[in-house]
């Protein structure tokens, strides 16, 4: 086991809450994109669907170019929200429970008819200017988390590598510097 | 489609599951305290790597669409630096990403619309800066 290749202490200070939900977690995620890949030769990326919807709405050729994909992306999206949701109707509102699954105890839940849903605690502002980097960002890199860094580097793309590489050394640096200015949460 | 909603249904669920729709926990993994994240993202490109390199051997075209099974390969320019670090900001200030941030609103967090309504305006400024820059340099080519 992973555990074994640590010294417990060692371990808890790297994994407070363990690390099966996020590994598990993490198969599932793979495994949702691999279903998408079989049938359709796709690999999937989240962040182009930011893009592709805009062509809805806006004649600009950057988005018109995504028409052809703009469908499926929708789907793809809705699919997310979706399965999330399921999450949280099971094991966010303890009505499914694993020796895999650990509860945090961040944000704050809240009850809906019986189901747990969360809000998170980060400001508003943060989560604005940050989601407009994020577009910025995502979209002149060609991709986000999922595109480069679940595909992509399942792909052993040198491109996806490095563009992974750079924006976590840089998201790290940022989520220090903004907490060193002590802006919690 | 109705494949592609499932996919998406396990991806989001994963996403859930591994609490990556919680800002604050990807938040503590880039402040160093708890380094779980790398397991979500290390255990979903083995199992996308392994399928990547098994199914275009096993199967000849993808029975939905017809297409041939390939990589996801793009090439590589100084944008992939620029976007990654733009991305980087956003994301170590925001805690969210695209995918979860999608994930973040199933899972009941309507203050995630802030960080949504952020990435469409973000990629609508960069798509109609770079729209705008597109039909200058063709004029451009056209006069010459």
């Amino acid at each position: 086991m992973v555990t074994e290749l640590f010294a417990p202490a060692l371990y808890e200070t790297l994994f407070p809450v363990g690390i099966s939900r996020y590994a598990v977690g993490g198969l599932l995620v793979g495994l949702g994109a691999v279903v998408i890949y079989l049938g359709t030769g796709i690999p999937a990326g989240a962040s182009t669907f930011l893009e592709s919807t805009l062509s809805y709405v806006s004649d600009q050729s950057r988005f018109q170019q995504y028409v052809s994909s703009r469908d499926w992306r929708v789907v793809f999206t809705l699919g997310i929200i979706a399965g999330a949701f399921v999450y949280a109707l099971t094991f966010q509102s303890g009505l499914v429970s694993s020796g895999l699954y650990e509860s945090g105890t961040t944000g704050e839940l809240y009850d809906v008819g019986g189901f747990s849903l969360w809000l998170t605690d980060v400001q508003p502002w943060r989560l604005f200017l940050g989601g407009i980097l994020v577009g910025i960002g995502t979209r002149i890199g060609k991709g986000c988390t999922s595109g480069h860094g679940v595909c992509g580097v399942g792909s052993a793309s040198k491109t996806s590598i490095v563009g992974v590489v750079t924006f976590l050394i840089v998201a790290i640096g940022t989520a220090q510097v903004v907490m060193a200015l002590g802006v919690s949460p | 489609m109705p494949l592609i909603f499932v996919g998406g249904l396990i991806f989001g669920f994963g996403l859930g599951f591994s609490h990556m729709a919680r800002p604050e926990v990807v938040l503590n993994f880039l402040q160093f305290e708890d380094f779980g994240l790398l397991f979500v993202m290390g255990g979903a490109a083995v199992v996308t790597g392994i399928a990547f390199a098994l199914v275009p051997r096993l199967f000849d075209r993808a029975p939905l669409t017809g297409d041939t099974y390939g990589r996801r390969l793009k090439s590589f320019d100084r944008n992939v630096l620029i976007g990654g670090a733009i991305f980087g900001v956003g994301w170590g200030l925001s805690g969210i990403c695209p995918g979860a941030a999608y994930a973040s609103l199933g899972v009941g967090n309507v203050t995630i619309l802030w960080a949504l309504a952020g990435m469409f305006v973000g990629a609508y400024i960069q798509g109609y800066w770079r729209s705008q820059r597109a039909a200058s340099e063709t004029a451009a080519a056209g006069a010459d």
